[in-house]
């Protein structure tokens, strides 16, 4: 029965889909409306996605826990451990322009997976972590998978409403001029260091939620289960395409490139080994090039962040 | 551990990778003052440098240091026409967005030395190189030719930026863009100037590291963090600070081993880079703050 494979595979996409949202998600909070350049997304979805493997997963010898937490309580963890992360690193470097930050952030990103790929005692190196419980785990394979897309795609729904409730409010708008205007922003009293290491914090804590998700749908989490530089760089491509400061583009933007990356993935599955090695780098060099092409031609992507209410009320009173 | 152990061991390879942290130290520095943006593609470049190096090896058959300055050069071009296509366009959009342009570039150029040169690790020149014993100071011809290419590079450079008039041009953009403007200075030809000779010290810093240790198209990307944290320890701007910057960077991730498992020597770079953020974010010799 070739279409049950297919919508197997349709919501194993949108599992996958829903992770990353969450990860866009947290990086519009932090590029999309206050302005800040992580380019080290994929170190703090390792931090997540371990810190729950490790709250939730049975007990081991050789390293720590597992605590056989409940899985909820991994999940909060995982943010948790994200934000402490995030907090040393925003205080350091949001004082300045947002490039210092760029390129601690990718400093933050490898130091992390060095700690994961060498300490035994606690993340079990290159072995990983096994046996991470997964919601609804026992079922058969297609009802566990639906439920699981299910749960994502609620936390999804309340990280998004969270999100778009936050934004519409008054900090949303301060976050906006402090992006806009750094310097009328802090004549207007705002203490912009802090606001912007709260939307960093906030941010990261969504992307280690995101990595939470991944390692409990995986049930493992091993040091190559992720290429950091290009999750890293699918999260950013996938935020700019969509719409950076718009929450619907951000998932919009998601779900187009994981498309197009999954599927051509299965087109170079096809090749003969050689070239799919070289087909997968080819990939890699398209997706950069996208990236450009959106930036020359669309910077404000596929759905534009809102401009406010003030043109409205203008043209009204015309 | 006697002290002569501690300049083998430590010391001399800490002032070879350290000379090659600072000619790529050197150039995002110079990105960094007159383009005013971080350049992520900087490792990545130098990555491409070296393979290009490698190119000219196995094609032509000549050594590697006849191959450095036609890496040079191609480098230089390379980066001329990556500023020409993908940067030239953002200039007048926020600065951040060029650096979000250069982490894309930076993944291009790496694919690109995948796609033609595989994965697999490369060298220049097969075989082992005895160390030369000069009053008990072990040290490799080509580890003396690295240090001193260094110097001469960097002196070039100093001296075309205090004497020739295009490197007063590329001084006056670094202080005031628009006072530059105003006198008259080309803003173009400068930004083209910049990026021939940033191409051309990213090459050399690649064609060093390969000739050291190995050819890996993730070469570069791993220099990336300890070229910046050697950049901004020595004054972003300043190019003795770079070269000063890369040189304690370099000799301070050899040191780290004797008291950090040697798997966190990438460890140094970071932790120099958020100290100096945190207590003199102007540097050593009190470069700029963007």
């Amino acid at each position: 029965m070739e279409w049950i494979g297919l919508a197997n595979y349709a919501v194993f996409m949108a599992i996958f889909i829903c992770i990353y949202a969450l990860l866009s998600l947290g990086l519009n909070i932090q590029w999309g409306f206050t302005g800040l350049f992580n380019a080290g997304i994929a170190g703090f979805f390792a931090v997540g996605a371990y810190t729950s493997a490790i709250l939730t997963s049975p007990a081991v010898e050789g390293r720590i826990g597992g605590f056989d937490l409940p899985v909820p309580v991994g999940w909060i963890g995982a943010m948790l451990a994200a934000a402490l992360i995030a907090w040393p690193i925003g205080k350091i470097c949001l004082r300045f322009r947002s490039d210092y930050l760029a390129i601690a952030t990718i400093g933050v990103a490898e130091i992390i997976r060095l700690v994961i790929k060498s300490e035994d005692w606690l993340t079990n190196s290159a072995r990983g972590i096994t046996d991470i419980p997964r919601p609804f785990g026992d079922l058969p394979y297609v009802y566990s998978q639906l439920a699981y897309l299910a749960i994502v795609a609620g936390v999804l729904l309340v990280a998004y409403l969270m999100v778009e409730r936050q934004i519409a409010a008054p900090w949303g708008r301060m976050m906006r001029a402090i992006r806009d205007n750094e310097d009328a922003a802090r004549a207007m009293g705002k203490d912009v260091p802090f606001r912007r290491l709260e939307a960093f914090i906030f941010g990261s804590a969504l992307m280690g939620l995101g990595g939470a998700l991944f390692a409990h749908f995986n049930r493992t989490i091993t040091p190559e289960a992720i290429d950091p530089m290009i999750a890293t760089f699918l999260v950013w491509i996938m935020l700019i395409l969509g719409g950076s400061g718009n929450n619907r583009g951000a998932i919009l933007g998601v779900a187009v490139v994981w498309i197009i990356w999954s599927m051509s993935e299965i087109v170079t599955d096809q090749l003969p080994h050689e070239y799919a090695v070289k087909a997968k780098y080819m990939r890699v060099f398209l997706i950069g090039l996208m990236l450009q092409l959106v930036l020359r031609f669309r910077p404000e992507g596929l759905l534009p962040e809102p401009q406010g209410t003030r043109e409205e009320v203008s043209e009204k009173s015309k | 551990m006697g002290a002569l152990e501690i300049i083998n061991f430590y010391l001399v390879p800490g002032i070879v990778i350290g000379s090659i942290y600072a000619l790529g130290a050197v150039g995002i520095t110079l990105v960094f003052a007159i383009l005013r943006y971080a350049h992520l593609a900087h490792g990545d470049l130098a990555t491409l440098g070296a393979f290009l190096a490698l190119g000219a090896v196995t094609l032509g058959g000549v050594s590697p240091y006849v191959a450095l300055p036609v890496a040079m050069v191609l480098t230089a071009a390379a980066a001329v026409m990556i500023d020409k296509a993908f940067y030239a366009y953002l200039r007048e959009r926020p600065k951040i967005v060029t650096v979000m342009a250069s982490l894309g570039v930076a993944l291009m150029v790496r694919a690109v030395v995948q796609v033609v040169w595989g994965v697999d690790s490369e060298t220049y020149t097969r075989g082992i190189v005895r160390p030369d014993v000069w009053f008990g100071i072990r040290i490799r011809d080509r580890e003396l030719i690295t240090i001193l290419a260094m110097i001469g590079l960097v002196l070039a450079l100093h001296v075309f930026l205090q004497q020739s008039k295009w490197g007063k041009a590329m001084r006056a953009m670094s202080d005031n863009p628009d006072l530059a403007l105003l006198s008259g200075v080309d803003n173009k030809k400068v930004v083209m100037l910049t990026w021939i000779i940033v191409g051309g010290l990213c090459a050399a810093a690649g064609v060093f590291l390969g000739l050291n240790y190995e050819l890996k198209a993730m070469m570069g990307w791993t220099m990336l963090l300890p070229m910046f944290a050697a950049a901004i320890l020595g004054g972003v701007g300043r190019v003795e600070g770079a070269v000063l910057g890369g040189l304690i960077v370099g000799i301070a991730e050899e040191m780290s081993t004797l008291f950090l498992p040697t798997e966190y020597k990438a460890a140094t770079a970071f932790a120099i880079l958020l100290l100096m953020l945190l207590v003199r974010p102007t540097g050593l010799l009190k470069g700029k703050v963007l």
